[in-house]
């Protein structure tokens, strides 16, 4: 096994950009074979490929699909390009090399989900992407494949592009759809789940960029094709944006189940000479840290982070190599959450403040004994207690580095510098 | 994003016609109309210079028939609305993590040092940058990189790299 190029098969072609140059190789087949079959048909084609989210939470697709209420009620389809998790680049990357492929994946989902009016929630500093989406919306809607009767089905869908405006929050879907409404990202309590009441108060899904593309492939291929690649409960491909200290950081497209130190010694070209390899962050900044023993053996697939006590994520590694302070690496990471916190629930805004200060407080010397296990007792009070996963999302990383690097910590607590010889300390505290 | 609190000119703020036609525009595209908040201060934003003034908030209450507090609401939640004045140049380095590891905050300090600007969220006298450390932006794999403006990314970048960027910019101000 190695690199496979399933879903990103053109992307090294600029003329896939355009529509004409995606209907070159195959594109609006696959909608227009759809627009033949029964919605029911297609998503049973989604639940049997076993596709999962491909955003982050690692849900069943077709299984998401399923909780829409049969009430008559109109229905929306939002697809989240907030990609804001840290590490994470691959959106971007599809975005900007296949944005038929996108616009494709979501009409199919849209007719598959009885939806007729579908958004792209893309993150504002995302404007390269979304001015080529624009054009891509624009082409697709003079070819009437954005609009009233597509290719004569009798199917409307109207499709068009949201911009954020800087919050990782609205990446939460509830928080993106409170975005879309025209209010601050705010999540909102669940349930009831956005299938039920999301956007507008009506039956909404949310799916992800790389997961909507992947609907393409399962209606050509159909449910049971789509597993060639992958694993029994990882099926299919997945994009990998990696970056850190490799030879040759980006975006790599693998079949889930795939070896991750193959990943970063063939495609990514190994570490930096000299360097061993320290950590790895398999699923953006929230994914616990791995440490390199639990890298060895580590397979790129859902069941495999979850018995290492992490997570797949959205596929976002960084590679950490011996060169780096894990102290300082964890200091960008809870200035991270705690700006980014929503300011609803108490133990996100309080705690990930106070875990910034104590983090801070250590790297400038003003380490107290007996910080380490107050980060872990703050951390470990912060964990299902908020109306979203952002509080979770920020004291995990604390308690994997905690934990699995404790002695850096009590390190540099004591001697008031890092233990790892050379590291230059950044010394500025207002960050 | 740290700011710096600075004596802030008050200054008159309307629309252009064109700006008023766009709001206008975005008001029907959405299902609802205060969905249209935030692309209506993004124009307004680029309209006065670069920042969201109390008054470019009262403008587009007025223009859009929208509460102030709602759209005020909207301008203080996302980070790209910028309540303070920022130079002709707001650059915007991502310091997160991976960019954290290879270097953001030194490169940030760097082009701050030859910019003139002795914090982030401050103004370089010269009135051409403001810097901000911001958060992961998406490019992870080209780490150090920026964004000036809302204008498409600068990765792959060094200290050297940024100083360069830094001159090069102010020579294209004609200063």
């Amino acid at each position: 096994m190695a690199e496979v190029k399933y879903l990103s098969e053109h992307y090294d072609k600029k003329e896939y950009r355009t529509l004409e140059g995606y209907k070159k190789h195959g594109g609006y087949e696959m909608l227009a074979k759809a627009l033949k079959m029964q919605p029911q048909q297609i998503i049973d084609e989604v639940k049997a490929s076993g596709l999962r989210g491909r955003g982050g939470a690692g849900f069943p697709t077709g299984a998401k699909w399923g909780f829409l209420p049969n009430n008559g009620e109109p229905r929306y389809l939002l697809c989240n390009a907030d990609e804001s998790e840290p590490g994470t680049f691959k959106d971007r990357v599809m975005m900007e090399k296949a944005p038929h492929q996108l616009i494709e994946g979501m009409l199919i989902s849209a007719f598959a989900v009885k939806s007729h009016k579908a958004y792209i929630y893309i993150r504002g500093e995302y404007m390269g992407p979304a001015a080529i989406l624009e054009e891509a919306i624009r082409e697709a809607k003079a070819a009437g494949l954005i609009g009233k009767n597509i290719m004569g089905s009798g199917f409307d869908c109207d499709l068009d592009l949201y911009l954020g405006a800087g919050a990782y929050i609205c990446g939460e879907e509830t928080g993106l759809i409170s975005s879309l409404e025209g209010y601050k990202g705010q999540p909102k309590l669940k349930p009831p789940f956005p299938a039920v009441q999301g956007y507008l108060r009506k039956p909404t899904i949310v799916n992800n960029v790389e997961t909507l593309a992947a609907v393409v492939n399962i209606v050509r291929d159909g449910g049971a094709g789509y597993r060639k690649y992958g694993t029994e409960k990882s099926a299919g491909t997945k994009l990998f944006s990696i970056s850190g200290n490799v030879n040759k950081p980006g975006t790599y497209e693998v079949p889930l189940g795939y070896k991750l130190m193959d990943l970063i010694n063939n495609e990514c070209g190994g570490l930096k000479p000299g360097r061993k390899l320290k950590a790895f962050v398999p699923g953006g900044s929230s994914a616990p840290v791995l440490n390199a023993a639990e890298c060895q053996n580590a397979t790129l697939d859902y069941e495999c982070m979850t018995q290492l006590g992490s997570m797949l994520g959205s596929g976002a590694i960084i590679v950490i190599d011996d060169s780096n302070c894990m102290v300082d690496t964890l200091s960008t990471i809870t200035h991270f959450y705690h700006h980014e916190s929503c300011g609803q629930c108490t133990p996100c805004r309080e705690g990930t403040g106070w875990i910034e200060k104590i983090v801070h407080g250590i790297i400038h010397g003003h380490g107290k004994p007996g910080d380490v296990d107050l980060l872990l007792k703050i951390s470990d009070n912060m964990k299902g207690r908020t109306i979203c996963a952002l509080s979770d999302a920020a004291a995990l990383p604390v308690l994997s580095f905690v934990t699995k690097f404790r002695d850096e910590f009590e390190y540099f607590i004591q001697e008031k510098r890092s233990k790892v010889k050379g590291t230059q300390i950044y010394a500025q505290m207002h960050h | 994003m740290e700011m710096q609190k600075q004596p802030i000119p008050r200054k008159a703020f309307k629309l252009s016609p064109e700006g008023v036609a766009y709001v206008k525009n975005e008001l029907v595209r959405y299902e609802q109309k205060q969905s249209a908040i935030i692309r209506s201060l993004y124009r307004a934003q680029d309209e006065n210079g670069g920042w969201v003034s109390p008054e470019v908030i009262a403008e587009l209450s007025n223009v859009m028939d929208i509460p102030a507090a709602q759209i005020e609401e909207v301008a203080t939640f996302y980070t790209m609305f910028n309540k303070q004045p920022v130079g002709k140049y707001h650059i915007q380095v991502c310091c997160t993590l991976t960019c954290g590891m290879l270097g953001g905050r030194e490169l940030t300090d760097s082009m701050m040092k030859e910019a003139g600007c002795s914090r982030t969220g401050e103004m370089s006298k010269d009135g051409l940058f403001t810097f901000s450390k911001v958060e992961c932006l998406g490019s992870c794999d080209t780490a150090p990189m920026l964004q000036v403006n809302r204008d498409p990314y600068i990765e792959g970048l060094n200290e050297q790299k940024g100083i360069e960027l830094v001159r090069s910019l102010r020579a294209k101000a004609g200063k």
